[in-house]
């Protein structure tokens, strides 16, 4: 029973941290498909943002720093978006693959030209880094059972930008349904002319959500490279981004429900992780490429209209032209 | 297409334009390189030396080449349908794995004359198999394929390595490799062909699939523009709904561009299994899939575009590897780099010039008449 509860709990511990950066490039997409602009470029958004702060964490050696150069160099890349699909009216999903691209390749060249690491940079002392916090009396009830156990591994002992992604959710929530912005977010994002009619700007909202986008995935980014890890390796989004692309999907493009399916492909992974090898009653020894693959085959599933319906904005994908 | 295409004549619409966009990727590229430290004309030189000064080198880049025609021709079959295939990636994966397993199976038995035949209909089929099934979800229950086609080239990924680590893994080896096929299955290489005929060039990967490669241009070329699927491909990517009353239906016609979209980006499979790596491995596809993307927004969705924009690519390519030795700060990763500007230029960003230039157009048209008029007044 002990042995058990001790793996649950690591398990749902490294769940939520697992989670964490996807919960945050998941509700980037969600800003940015809401307004009708489809982001393919999350995956390129992190990555960029990953390395940015892992550079400006090791020659600055502060964590914040980091924070906020890869929160900059996430909103750049989301404007360059902006620029080609809100006022040039480019393809948006030609512009994401553009973006992931340009970074896969920016990342290591530059990587290679500043630090001759072979496109990583140098690892992070703890001072450059989000450490864990421990909340208050973790210590002291660590060894309360079950209870004890919850409270020092599940909620305390996570860094901060883990806190600020699941408490994006609930903000998200508020602005997307309790605001004016969000009201007028949602409508630009099914009906674009009649926004447009109630002499609202397109154009304005779709930069704005875009900046929320670009906002929310440059945290993304530097949790993996100054929380997670301590410093950038080469290409270490690791499809992360479309796997939140995916659970935004799988959440139907809702706050909440986005932040649930996060948190099962996290489960996916850490399960993946620990049944490596391990014969299991009744089914044998289940492939762990079976399960890391498991959230890309859901969401198709879902796409497919076999569990529930997944509806996208009506809008999404399709640039606004005004007077036609 | 758009109602301002009339103020600029053809050759400043398609050729002008798309070479300015291009110019903005490469002198975007040349600044990159001027920040890490580097002389990009120096860079130059040495990358278009390094892809076409030896035989070795035209060798290399030709082979990189085969793989961004069939990418390239892959993409722009299901761009003429108003799809977005990027899944190619994932089409090419599985295309070797048709044709690994087939050679798996007959290497042995069969002559040269079957198993390349067999190896063609082997990648066709199982490419234009991973494509089926999005296509059939967009078809018949509107899932987006933009989203599907990605979630397929994971599922691929993953599927390959379950069978390589535990499957089709040559027994008493570590890495994740198939057994090496029989030597007589091999498709002969170029510097083997051309000794048949007393003609000796240095060993490259290139082979006898680029003549495939220059085929399917020519397939695809017939196929778009002078046959009624084609015919109807084009109609239901430019106007689904006259297609609907043309008599077309939309659903069969999105799962047959897409299967022949992913019969053509298959041939990667061929073109690196039968003719280069001789045995199924991880990763041989890795990129090709997407750079097929860059090519046929490059050649404008036609066969002749594509091939210079696959020379393009493939000088990139090789170019890039040399580079790194003699620059050691531009690697591989620098051809990404322009790949990833040249999407961003040449497609997303691809109208952004166009007014600009219909204006300075505007303005020589005006100022050469006016002249004109005052000669004759």
């Amino acid at each position: 029973m002990d042995e058990f509860f001790i793996l649950v709990v690591s398990t749902l511990d490294a769940t939520i941290r697992v989670a964490a950066p996807l919960v945050l490039a998941a509700l980037a997409g969600l800003y940015a498909e809401r307004s009708g602009v489809i982001d393919i470029g999350l995956e390129g958004k992190m990555l960029a943002a990953a390395f940015a702060a892992a550079a400006a964490s090791f020659v600055m050696d502060s964590a914040w720093a980091g924070l906020l150069a890869g929160v900059s160099i996430s909103v750049i890349l989301a404007l360059i978006h902006g620029f080609a699909c809100i006022t040039h009216k480019g393809n948006q999903v030609v512009s994401g693959v553009a973006i992931n691209i340009l970074v896969a390749g920016l990342t290591v060249t530059l990587g290679i030209a500043w630090f001759a690491q072979g496109g990583q940079t140098p690892s992070l002392t703890n001072d450059a880094r989000f450490s864990p916090l421990i909340w208050p009396g973790a210590q002291a009830v660590k060894d309360v059972p079950f209870i004890g156990g919850l409270y020092t591994e599940i909620i305390s002992g996570h860094n901060l930008l883990a806190y600020v992604a699941y408490l994006a959710v609930p903000l998200t929530w508020w602005v997307v349904y309790r605001t004016r912005f969000g009201l007028r977010l949602r409508a630009v994002g099914e009906n674009p002319a009649a926004v447009d009619t109630a002499g609202i700007s397109v154009t304005a909202l779709r930069y704005q959500a875009m900046i929320c986008c670009g906002f929310l995935c440059g945290i993304a980014g530097t949790y993996l490279s100054t929380a997670q890890n301590a410093g950038f390796v080469k290409n270490m989004t690791a499809g992360q981004g479309f796997i939140a692309l995916a659970a935004m999907i799988f959440g139907k493009w809702k706050p909440v429900p986005a932040m649930m399916a996060c948190l099962l492909f996290g489960f996916l992974d850490a399960v993946a992780n620990r049944i490596q090898g391990v014969s299991m009653p009744l089914v044998g020894e289940i492939p762990v490429q079976l399960i890391q693959a498991l959230p890309y085959i859901l969401t198709v599933i879902l796409l497919a209209g076999f569990i529930g319906k997944a509806v996208a904005p009506k809008a999404s994908g399709i640039p606004y032209v005004k007077e036609r | 297409m758009s109602a301002s295409s009339g103020n600029i004549p053809r050759w400043v619409d398609v050729g002008l334009i798309p070479l300015i966009n291009i110019l903005m990727a490469f002198f975007v590229s040349g600044l990159i390189i001027l920040l890490i430290g580097e002389d990009p004309i120096e860079a130059v030189g040495i990358l278009l030396y390094g892809a076409w000064g030896t035989d070795y080198g035209i060798g290399y880049t030709l082979y990189y080449t085969t793989n961004f025609v069939f990418t390239g021709l892959a993409v722009a079959v299901a761009f003429h349908a108003g799809l977005f295939n990027i899944g190619g990636e994932g089409q090419a994966y599985i295309g070797g794995l048709g044709v690994g397993l087939m050679l798996l199976a007959f290497d042995n038995s069969l002559p040269l004359i079957l198993i390349v035949p067999i190896s063609i209909m082997a990648s066709a089929l199982f490419g234009a198999a991973w494509a089926y099934i999005p296509a059939y979800l967009q078809a018949y229950r509107g899932s987006h394929i933009v989203i599907t086609t990605i979630m397929f080239n994971f599922i691929a990924s993953a599927l390959m390595v379950y069978l390589l680590v535990n499957v089709l893994i040559q027994p008493g080896q570590m890495s994740p490799q198939s057994r090496e096929f029989a030597e007589t299955s091999w498709l002969p290489f170029m510097h083997e062909a051309l000794a048949w005929f007393g003609i000796s060039i240095t060993r490259s990967p290139l082979n006898l699939s680029i003549f495939w490669a220059l085929i399917c241009c020519a397939l695809v070329w017939a196929f778009i523009w002078r046959t009624r699927w084609g015919y109807e491909i084009r109609t239901v990517g430019f106007n689904e709904t006259a297609a609907v009353y043309a008599g077309i239906n939309p659903k069969k016609i999105i799962i047959l561009a897409m299967c022949v979209s992913g019969g053509l980006a298959g041939f990667v499979g061929l073109n690196e299994i039968l003719g280069v790596h001789h045995r199924l491995l991880l990763n041989f596809q890795l990129g090709y899939g997407f750079a097929g993307i860059a090519v046929a927004l490059m050649g404008r969705n036609h066969p002749i575009g594509i091939i210079f924009a696959s020379l393009l690519f493939g000088t990139l390519y090789q170019g890039g590897a040399e580079l790194s030795f003699d620059m050691p700060k531009v690697t591989r990763e620098m051809v990404e780099v322009v790949q990833g500007l040249v999407i961003l230029f040449s497609g997303a960003l691809a109208l952004m010039i166009k007014p600009t230039v219909e204006r300075i157009y505007a303005v020589i048209t005006a100022v050469t008449s006016g002249r004109r008029s005052a000669v004759e007044g």
